[in-house]
């Protein structure tokens, strides 16, 4: 690479004054001060999630209302920090959702291991647990901080099927169109 | 209607007056400490402090506009300073660090008796000053004062006992002496002016005055109801801009304003001579700082900005009439307060803006600034002046 000498002016006369500076600072800080303030005042006024945001992990029902979770463990496994615990449990034979087989009898996310990771939705086969929009939580204890099974399934609520899977591949089939 | 006032013992009044003017002054101060804030935050782009409200007043419509101010965060913080643990370090001297904050109020306070803070136009239609003691020494008694802060700081420095605040006590002593000399140079030839040529025949018993009452007369184009020949009226900020100029940056370098925030200079200071306080004593140090602005603004506002006169070439008198009101001296009295007031604001909003506009300069700077330019400067503009003067007296 050419090195290119550069001058170093010399300052003139009025900058050495500081007066034309300290003007134009003056001016700039002015229209700053008339400008509206950028800050969102937080409690009141919540930012804009964007979309692929990873807030705290939840669990989510399918629009039938079933348990999209299996309990087969892999997010417990892949949790890199070891935030989540569950207990399998089987389905009883009289429930609707009987042919699903297993379903978590408690599932336990330890948001104080938490790190927003993601794996665990990533993970998912059965895309049942989601990383939302919620991003602050608070506790005055430690267990408060530990969300089980009721409290996961009241943060996630009810997701569309996003995929050509259940429901969706089901009706292609009966459409005589099963192989996506 | 105000007589049984005037009938009072001399020293009742000047006791009320005095009190007065305090519990003006030390609240403005204090209100200071909070439009500093949220004049740092307009100009971050943000709104500052605006969550703070007593539980009890928060059912009073229209109160927002005061909580969003931040004026309910101002008493929390100064409730805050009154109660909370004001520790006394083991390692100081504690005589001479509790009388340093002490010591940096007392000026503070105490040069206000001499500024003059307004005016009211007696029926004789006479515009008469307000202020606590009209003294012929005026300005000197203003500068003698205020310049005892300075052993408040250094005070404070050595008692403390510890390495940042004795620099930021050095830095003081260094700071404020420069200063002085090129800030009391650069007002010499206003009252070359106002005891020089255009002093009317009547004001004989006024010469060799220093009176800032004076000043701000010869500002209104009259003195004592007698208009005064030649350009009375004209404002000294417009005769002598450079004067104007070096008094203001010597003004921001004496109360230890931004830029020349070296003694202060929390980046490499700590906290300066404030290090060691906490608590009421801190506050007290700050309160004085502010209260310095206040006057410094005022004398500013006093020697070139015309004092009480709403406008240049338009004294109050005139105001006055024009708007009718010129018979009632209490009116005229709250108006020329009010205008004056509005002033010292203004230059006070001027500090903050400058403050948060500007980087400080490094000591060396400020001492080059100092001794190196302004002082050359102001002993030029004095043998401008003067040779202006004497010629215009022939």
């Amino acid at each position: 690479m050419a090195v290119i000498p550069v001058e170093r002016k010399p300052l003139t006369l009025a900058e050495r004054t500081y007066i034309p500076q300290i003007i134009g600072g003056l001016k700039t800080t002015l229209r700053h001060m008339l400008r509206k303030p950028v800050t969102l005042e937080y409690p009141e006024q919540r930012p804009e999630i964007p979309a692929g945001y990873r807030g705290v992990p939840t669990l989510v029902y399918d629009p039938n209302g079933r348990e999209k979770c299996v309990s087969c463990q892999l997010c417990e496994f892949v949790c890199p920090p070891k935030a989540i615990r569950i207990t399998p449990g089987e389905i009883p034979s009289d429930d609707p959702h009987a042919h699903v087989e297993k379903r978590p009898e408690e599932f336990e996310i330890d948001m104080l291991r938490c790190i927003y990771c993601g794996l665990c939705q990533e993970v998912c086969p059965e895309e049942a647990i989601w990383l939302q929009n919620q991003f602050s939580m608070s506790g005055y204890t430690r267990e408060e901080m530990v969300n089980n099974k009721q409290k996961l399934y009241e943060l996630g609520g009810t997701l569309p099927d996003a995929h050509f899977k259940w429901d969706k591949k089901k009706a292609a089939e009966e459409h005589g169109n099963g192989h996506h | 209607m105000f007589d049984f006032y005037f009938d009072l013992p001399l020293w009742i009044r000047l006791t009320v007056q005095g009190l007065t003017v305090m519990l003006v002054m030390f609240p403005i101060g204090a209100a200071c400490s909070m439009a500093e804030r949220k004049i740092a935050a307009w100009v971050q782009d943000r709104p500052g402090p605006n969550r703070t409200i007593a539980p009890i007043l928060a059912w009073i419509p229209g109160i927002g506009i005061i909580k969003r101010l931040g004026l309910f965060q101002l008493a929390a913080d100064g409730g805050k300073f009154v109660f909370k643990e004001d520790t006394v370090p083991g390692h100081v001297n504690k005589f001479y660090f509790i009388a340093a904050p002490i010591i940096a109020v007392i000026p503070a306070l105490t040069t206000v008796a001499v500024v003059p803070f307004g005016a009211y136009i007696d029926a004789a239609g006479r515009t008469i000053p307000l202020m606590l003691a009209n003294v012929d020494i005026g300005l000197l008694a203003v500068f003698a004062i205020s310049s005892l802060s300075v052993y408040a700081i250094i005070l404070a420095g050595w008692a403390s006992n510890s390495k940042y605040p004795f620099l930021g006590a050095v830095r003081a002593s260094a700071q404020l002496v420069s200063y002085e000399l090129s800030m009391t140079l650069s007002v010499l030839p206003v009252f070359l002016w106002t005891n020089g040529p255009f002093n009317g025949e009547s004001s004989d018993s006024f010469l060799g005055s220093l009176s800032l009452s004076r000043v701000v007369e010869f500002q209104s184009g009259s003195w004592q109801g007698i208009t005064s020949p030649g350009w009375g009226g004209v404002w000294f900020g417009f005769l002598m801009p450079l004067s104007a100029f070096i008094f203001l940056v010597s003004l921001f370098a004496e109360t230890n304003r931004q830029p020349f925030d070296t003694v202060e200079s929390e980046a490499d200071l700590v906290n300066s001579f404030g290090s060691e306080y906490g608590a009421f004593k801190w506050s007290l140090f700050y309160v004085a700082e502010y209260c310095h602005m206040l006057v410094g603004s005022a004398v500013f506002m006093l020697l070139f900005g015309g004092g009480w006169n709403p406008l240049p070439w338009v004294p109050l008198a005139d105001f006055a009439n024009w708007l009718g009101f010129a018979h009632l001296p209490l009116v005229t009295g709250i108006v020329g307060i009010g205008i004056f007031l509005g002033k010292v604001l203004a230059m006070i909003f001027f500090f903050m803006w400058v403050r948060w506009t500007l980087p400080r300069f490094r000591y060396d700077q400020v001492m080059a600034i100092g001794w190196r330019k302004l002082l050359p400067l102001s002993i030029a503009n004095l043998i401008f002046y003067t040779i202006g003067i004497a010629l215009l007296t022939k």
